[in-house]
């Protein structure tokens, strides 16, 4: 959009540097003829100016809070090529339907961005900005970065190509729960959950996000048990087996000694809640390169920023970030389970995990082609108020590449954790069978299960108790430019 | 016990009319389908040996059913599985693996324990049938 009034650059040095205060589009943070180049970072913002604010000039005022700019003209920037440095705001659009908010197009150049850090690309681009007065609020919609930068980060330490190659687990998603409840197990009672679960016919098992040290089982204990745990499965069954071991801790110095004794005890992976931070991360993901170790991400916190549309990062922009930052799994949403996510909205976000190349998909919230440069895929994880009779709506939505946990879903299976854990693989693979032999699981899903049940008295006491149970409610979180449901 | 490596083990065994459709499935994606047979199924034995190369140029499920028929007949009591590659960039590595044969008896596994200092334990895994009898006379 463009309007007449807009003020533009100031182009006479003398007067655009002269002490006192400019809008930002003087200031030369706002150029509409701007062609994004190829070694560009670009980030897409939803802005709500405050009333009276002029979209343009609070775009420009995005470009300029997240680069060079501060409030009032500084003649030291005419010691740096500043021209280059500044952002440039290029395109703003009214959203679709929603009065009062645009998306406002950012251009930065690659010199203004540390090689290999997401901290610091993070401190960049929501450093500041989102407590800016004149905007009532703002959101990180999606970024692309140029294959130049991307190719700055080692991203995952495994990926899900060599995860399966190391696992010897093909064609099918993975199957996984959390140990239930989370809190409160001694390290014995915890480690019993997990045999079940593996034994049963999972592939792993879980440590929960606030699962760390606590008083009623000590880390150590929880490894040694659940490690007891794993290897006693994986005789029972010929399969290789994991628990994500948690290191999440209070220190840097602590997950690292956490992870070292994981990979002493045999764990095939470690885990850390992202609430940890980018950099603590990163040092992770280079550790686990070293070790040979699958690392799996929790999300914990996201939600505080992810889930309203009108304020915060959206989870495709963070799913991006941990894939460069290097993480092998990463929690994206379930669509058909208890939490927060609308199905199109998450299918992007697993496409940003698990493409080569990613484009253009408005209806799944993608707004740039993303070239990843051979970066290794992160393997997507559902988690959360899942069961097996939703196995058909899974794989369609999901496909294999992806790790199904099933917590309540398994422990809670009236006949017990290991009958649990067994109705979810016999659910699996007999709905990976009928797709692969043509047939349409997202119409004859809830038959394929009821067929398998017969022979299977694990799956049906599944279905008979949660077959019915959903979790249908409006999301916050949806794509501006879905196709409106014709009225027939 | 019954193992439970590969795709579909926890599926009653595969017809061979299942099997052809899971081939069938794996040739419209331009997979290449190989045979692989083995009496070491440990967890971690990786390179079972190949029965023939991968069959890259078959591009016909039912003359890829006569070869796992045929390696059937050969080894009735070795695990056999089916296993298809895909070589597109960013995959290039094995997409699916399911057995499609298995010994009448399956001992399992013994779970060794090595008991170290400060509770830690080492754990190996080994087969009875491996451990009882060479190469070729486990099962």
């Amino acid at each position: 959009m463009g309007d007449m009034n807009t003020p533009t650059q100031i182009t006479d040095a003398k007067k655009r540097y002269s002490a006192g205060v400019l809008k930002y589009a003087q200031m030369g943070y706002w150029d509409s003829d701007y062609e994004p180049k190829a070694t560009d970072i670009l980030a897409l913002f939803r802005i709500t100016p405050q009333d009276g604010v002029d979209p343009i000039e609070a775009a420009a005022a995005v470009a300029g809070e997240s680069s060079t700019a501060t409030w009032t003209v500084v003649w030291t920037d005419r010691l740096t090529a500043c021209d280059m440095y500044r952002a440039k705001a290029y395109r703003v659009d009214p959203v679709p339907n929603t009065p009062g908010q645009y998306f406002a197009y950012v251009a930065y150049d690659l010199s203004l961005f540390e090689e290999g850090s997401i901290t610091n690309v993070a401190a960049s681009i929501i450093g500041n900005v989102f407590s800016f007065k004149p905007l009532k609020a703002a959101r990180l919609e999606d970024m692309k970065f140029p294959v130049a930068y991307i190719k700055t980060f080692a991203g995952p330490p495994t990926g899900i190509i060599v995860e399966r190659e190391r696992l010897d687990k093909f064609g099918r998603p993975l199957l996984g729960a959390t140990t239930k409840p989370k809190l409160g197990l001694s390290g014995r009672n915890y480690g019993r959950v997990v045999y079940e679960g593996l034994k049963g016919g999972l592939d792993f098992m879980k440590d929960d996000e606030n699962i760390n040290s606590q008083p009623f089982m000590h880390w150590r204990d929880r490894f040694l048990f659940v490690m007891d745990a794993v290897n006693k499965a994986s005789a029972a069954t010929g399969e290789v087996k994991g628990s994500y071991l948690n290191v999440t801790a209070g220190t840097m110095e602590e997950m690292y000694r956490r992870a070292d004794f994981a990979k002493d005890l045999g764990s095939v992976i470690v885990m850390v809640d992202l609430v940890v931070g980018y950099t603590a991360i990163q040092s992770l993901s280079h550790w686990c390169r070293q070790n040979d170790m699958i690392l799996h991400l929790h999300r914990a916190g996201h939600g505080t920023y992810t889930r309203q549309k009108n304020h915060g990062v959206s989870f495709r922009v963070i799913a991006k970030w941990m894939r460069m930052a290097g993480v092998d799994h990463i929690h994206a949403g379930t669509a058909v389970g208890k939490l927060e996510g609308d199905p199109m909205t998450v299918q992007g976000y697993y496409n940003v995990c698990r493409d080569t190349h990613t484009e253009v998909d408005l209806q799944r919230g993608i707004y740039f082609d993303q070239d990843w440069g051979a970066l290794k895929k992160v393997m997507p994880v559902a988690s959360g108020g899942i069961h097996a009779g939703q196995m058909h709506q899974l794989i369609d939505l999901f496909g294999d590449d992806v790790v199904l946990q099933f917590g309540g879903g398994t422990i809670g299976h009236p006949q017990g954790i290991q009958a649990g854990a067994t109705a979810n693989r016999v659910a699996l693979e007999a709905m990976v069978l009928a797709r692969n032999e043509g047939r349409n699981i997202k119409e004859e899903g809830p038959q394929i299960l009821r067929d398998a049940a017969k022979w299977c008295s694990p799956l049906a006491a599944a279905l008979d108790t949660w077959g019915d149970i959903t979790f249908n409610y409006a999301s916050t979180d949806t794509s501006d430019y879905a196709p409106t449901p014709s009225v027939a | 016990m019954r193992i439970t490596q590969g795709t579909f083990s926890y599926l009653p065994d595969l017809t061979d009319l299942q099997i052809a459709a899971q081939i069938d499935y794996c040739l419209d994606q331009g997979w290449a389908v190989g045979i692989e047979y083995t009496d070491d199924p440990h967890p971690r034995n990786t390179f079972w040996e190949m029965y023939g190369n991968p069959m890259f140029d078959i591009r016909d499920a039912t003359a890829i059913l006569l070869e796992v028929n045929a390696c059937r007949a050969t080894f009735p009591q070795y695990y056999i599985r089916v296993t298809a590659f895909d070589s597109t960039h960013g995959t290039e590595s094995v997409v699916l693996s399911f057995i499609v044969n298995r010994p009448d008896a399956e001992p399992g596994f013994r779970l060794i324990r090595t008991e170290e200092p400060g509770r830690t334990v080492r754990y190996s895994i080994e087969s009875y049938a491996v451990q009882a009898r060479p190469e070729g006379a486990r099962y």
